[in-house]
């Protein structure tokens, strides 16, 4: 049998391949010769046929009939053979198969060799790709060539040892006893793999963590390294462009990070190094930055002090700032990590940030497109906003939908105005409607419902984008919904935010017959407008032409559509006198919060109970101060409600804060009779309802919930119910909720009405609003009114330790809420 | 620690490939196809950072080779350019102005210098010369070796 070809043969014989079935076929002739050399235990020329056989391998063929080969090469005593053999091991052997355990006899016997190289083979196939049963059974080997004074060897038993603690963690301890001296080592290999063992052990063990701080003073001996590095001199064996040892300096900042977190002592003994580093560095070249972006990491992750962590937020700044694409990168991924607790900070490099929007490398823009919305506030929102719609104008499809339902949240949280919060949903629907997600459609139906006082304007928007643009499904189905709901409103030209348009009957239902027959309708959407012109049926006055499309679509090919239509048509003909009540307006929808934790609205129910117990007039169940400020908003027991002549009686103390707080509010309105008023007010309020259940049953509010304040990620909502027995009283329940990422505490909630009116504070079910919207704060008031009510709030609370007060004033209650 | 470290070629062939996580063939090549397919098509200028799966991949192009490799979440990306810069030097120092035949041909004397640099994931040895002199001491071993055996290298 000839001599196997060479190598190099083989690889320039393969590389003239023209083509792949010609590179096949010689692979397939020269594997079938492999494959009879084998069989022929050859053991001179076994180590070029496994070369060989690695090299096929890389091209994508299998060689799995050379593994038992490996292990023979292995075990051999030349040291060529020895180092394919291992090489092969590691390619084409792997921990899922039995085979790899015949190995563990020949590492160990490597690991005792005479020559420090064939050990080293040993060791490195071990940390490569031992399985956890050749870990076990060779850990105890791993660990005396730990505690060897070769350098050669403890750096690579320093990193099998890693290994092994990766695949069984539980050998960790065995280990503990060879790390003592590791960092007294000279050798820059050592001390670096010694500092990702420790590393390791850090990261895997609470108890290990607590050792090495305590105990071995680990923090003062990689301060001193730390230091050497920096200011020993010019170091050509380490030297990478000027710095010494970039490697080991940066895991040692990151071994640092593991050992400061949450640990004062830790964190303030290596203040000083962090900071020399961080100024010191030079940064013109990547290997600078690398360890300038290594110790901002540390600086956050540690209990650092404040200048410290603002030297680092102004690294990240510079960073942002720099030409290297690369460093902008990381600085945003950097700012994305701080900014939920450096909120402030972060927020300095704002237009920076925005700036990075317009960049052209995808992976900048998407990590600054993350970290704009996280910078999102009730103070920014609409600079913000306008950047991020020209972003969603401008950007890539890979970018829109994860936009637009940012822009979405974002608007939720922050809108400043309903009008403004439509608009920018109507934007983003008109712009990338394609891309927004399924449950977008029902919440902003949902918001416009709410925001009674837009309904015509926002159907006339609506109207005039399906006007000009009828394929975005998300937008179409919004408007057509709008239609049917407001057309009566479109119609009219009633619209108040801007000039109304004029627009008849017949061509709204134009436009919504257009959808039907249009090829861009989704199924859906002619549900929509089928349904919405049904609704235009008790909204307009011309009742034919919708009475013929509903009939003609009875006969639908669509099932959904047909059933629709008959449905109706059913309703035309048998049951028009119900007609009118099923298609009148809708009621305001319950809103769910649709970020984070789903919190449902308390509703007036859930607070029954609290609220039976403490019917008694505020100053008994509240703190005595709290009483005090009270009685002082509402004038105490002595306040003549709504006699205009009578000049109310007030002790002096609570003149001053009442004035303050009533002193702009205007009094419009006649009074109407008072009710014949008993000397105390509160118990007049108490007299007439003690007896009563005090909240009816939340069939839907026939009076819709508004949002009275939202500030500073502070949101009040007003419910309201009418007291049924008399209907003169409105209670109203606030519910408040915490967009921030912190909780306020000591919430108090206090309100002021015109003298016209008589109001209560009932106990708050708690005075602690959980932050990020986990929870909400009720407290129910009770309203005597007879007109236009309005209401004057006092919010004091303490959020991150300091407190904030903030007074507002309550106007747009429903017109529901007096009559 | 990094996961694994690719050489290919702007044509998609496949240089090297070191694995430091236990994978199967099947997954091995699943992964190849796709950190080859995102790298390649990558525009010239862009940031030489992405993100694929839960991994951070870090690639550089040298000349007609791309040197790729997929980092955990902790591991510092900039350094990891580094880490390939010394790559290529120490390939450069060993053949002499490395070129892409040189690392076909010679695909085993890549992999035993990248042992002697790395393993398990982690930098083994910071110093340049260090990792030559092993390597030269090394190869002393096999040539005396075969040498004594009067036989050619394969």
């Amino acid at each position: 049998m000839p001599a196997p070809i060479r190598l190099r043969e083989l690889i320039r014989t393969i590389r003239t391949a023209r083509t792949q079935a010609e590179e096949r076929e010689m692979i397939q002739k020269e594997c079938a010769a492999i494959r009879s050399s084998f069989r022929e235990e050859d053991n001179t020329y076994r180590c070029r046929n496994v070369a060989k056989l690695l090299y096929m391998h890389m091209l994508g063929y299998p060689a799995h009939f050379g593994q038992l080969e490996c292990l023979k090469l292995i075990a051999s005593q030349k040291f060529t053979d020895k180092r394919i053999g291992y090489l092969g091991a590691m390619l084409l052997l792997d921990e899922r198969q039995d085979v790899h355990l015949l190995m563990t006899n020949c590492i160990k016997n490597d690991l005792n060799h005479s020559t420090q190289y064939v050990q080293g083979l040993a060791l490195c196939t071990l940390g490569c790709m031992g399985s956890s049963e050749m870990c076990r059974d060779l850990a105890g080997e791993v660990e005396k060539l730990l505690k060897t004074s070769n350098s050669y060897l403890r750096k690579k038993a320093a990193l099998c040892a890693v290994h092994v603690i990766r695949k069984v963690p539980e050998l960790m301890e065995m280990f503990l006893p060879a790390t003592k001296n590791l960092l007294s080592e000279k050798n820059h290999g050592v001390l670096h793999t010694s500092v990702v063992l420790l590393t390791e052990m850090c990261e895997r063990s609470p108890d290990m963590l607590a050792h090495f701080r305590k105990n071995e003073k680990l923090v003062p001996q990689l301060v001193r390294i730390l230091k050497n590095l920096i200011m020993s001199g010019y170091s050509p064996e380490h030297d990478v462009s000027g710095i010494s040892d970039p490697f080991l300096q940066v895991r040692i900042l990151r071994l640092l990070r593991i050992l400061g977190k949450s640990d004062d002592d830790s964190s303030e003994a290596m203040n000083d190094i962090l900071a020399q580093v961080a100024t010191n560095t030079e940064t013109s070249k990547n290997v600078g930055n690398a360890i300038l972006y290594e110790t901002v990491l540390t600086i956050m992750d540690i209990k650092s002090e404040s200048g410290l962590r603002v030297l680092a937020i102004n690294i990240l700044g510079r960073f942002l700032l720099n030409n290297d694409k690369n460093i902008r990168y990381v600085a945003l991924t950097s700012l994305l990590k701080t900014v939920q607790t450096d909120h402030n900070a972060v927020q300095r490099h704002r237009s920076t940030i925005v700036d990075c929007l317009k960049d052209l490398d995808v992976s900048i823009k998407r990590r600054a497109m993350e970290l704009s919305f996280a910078l999102v506030n009730g103070n920014n929102i609409r600079g913000m906003m306008k950047e991020l719609l020209y972003f969603l104008d401008s950007c890539d499809p890979e970018f829109k939908a994860d936009c637009a339902s940012g822009v979405f949240l974002a608007a939720e949280k922050y809108a400043p105005s309903k009008r403004w919060h439509i608009d920018t949903i109507m934007r983003v629907l008109t712009t990338a409607g394609s891309y927004v997600r399924d449950d977008s459609v029902p919440n902003l139906i949902q918001l416009i419902t709410n925001s009674v006082e837009m309904h015509a304007y926002t159907v006339q928007r609506l109207y005039k984008a399906l006007l000009d643009d009828i394929s975005q499904q998300p937008l179409v189905q919004v408007a057509s919904w709008c239609i049917g709901e407001y057309g009566d409103l479109l119609v009219s030209g009633q619209c108040e935010e801007e000039e109304p348009i004029q627009v008849t009957e017949d061509e709204v239902l134009d436009v919504l017959e257009g959808l039907l027959v249009s090829n861009l309708s989704a199924a859906v959407t002619r549900g929509y407008s089928l349904t919405a012109i049904m609704k235009l049926s008790t909204r307009f006055s011309g009742v034919n032409r919708i009475k013929k499309v509903v009939s003609i679509y009875g006969s639908s090919i669509d099932v959904e559509l047909q059933q629709r239509a008959v449905e109706y048509n059913a309703l035309f003909k048998k049951y028009d006198h119900m007609r009118p009540a099923l298609l009148e307006r809708m009621p305001i929808m319950e809103k769910s919060a649709s970020n984070g934790p789903t919190e449902i609205v308390q509703t007036n129910g859930e607070t029954e109970p609290s609220v039976v117990d403490s019917k008694h007039p505020p100053p008994v169940s509240q703190p005595a101060n709290q009483a005090n400020d009270l009685l002082d908003l509402l004038g105490g027991n002595d306040v003549v409600p709504v006699i205009q002549t009578t000049v109310p009686t007030k002790p002096a103390s609570a003149g001053g804060e009442l004035l303050d707080l009533l002193g702009d509010l205007s009094l419009s309105g006649v009074p109407t009779p008072a009710p014949s008023v008993a000397t105390s007010q509160p118990s007049f309020l108490l007299d007439g309802l003690s007896s009563q259940p005090l909240f009816n049953d939340i069939a839907a509010a026939a009076i819709p919930p508004m949002t009275a304040y939202n500030k500073n990620g502070l949101k009040i909502d007003f419910t309201f119910e009418r007291a049924n027995p008399n209907p003169n009283v409105a209670v109203i329940t606030i519910h408040a909720s915490n967009s921030t990422e912190a909780d306020m505490t000591d919430f108090v909630f206090q309100a002021a009405v015109p003298k016209t009116f008589q109001l209560q504070l009932l106990s708050p079910s708690s005075n602690v609003v959980p932050a990020l919207n986990q929870g909400t704060v009720t407290q129910v008031i009770r309203v005597l009114n007879p007109q236009k009510l309005r209401m004057r709030i006092k919010l004091t609370y303490t959020l991150k330790g300091s407190p904030v007060q903030d007074l507002a004033e309550v106007n747009n209650f429903p017109p529901q809420s007096w009559q | 620690m990094m996961r694994f470290l690719l050489l290919f070629s702007r044509q998609g062939k496949l240089r090297l490939q070191k694995w430091f996580t236990p994978l199967t063939d099947r997954e091995k090549k699943k992964v190849i196809r796709d950190v080859m397919a995102l790298v390649l098509a990558r525009p010239p200028r862009s940031c030489n950072f992405l993100h694929w799966r839960d991994i951070k991949v870090v690639y550089k192009r040298y000349a007609s080779l791309y040197f790729c490799t997929g980092l955990e979440d902790q591991d510092n990306e900039l350094l990891t350019l580094e880490v390939l810069h010394r790559y290529v030097e120490l390939l450069d120092k060993y053949f002499g102005n490395v070129c892409e035949l040189d690392i076909i041909f010679n695909f085993e004397k890549a992999y035993y210098i990248l042992d002697e640099f790395l393993m398990g994931g982690e930098v083994l040895e910071t110093s340049k010369v260090a990792v030559s002199v092993s390597m030269e001491n090394a190869d002393t071993l096999q040539e005396t070796m075969e040498e004594y055996m009067n036989r050619p290298a394969f």
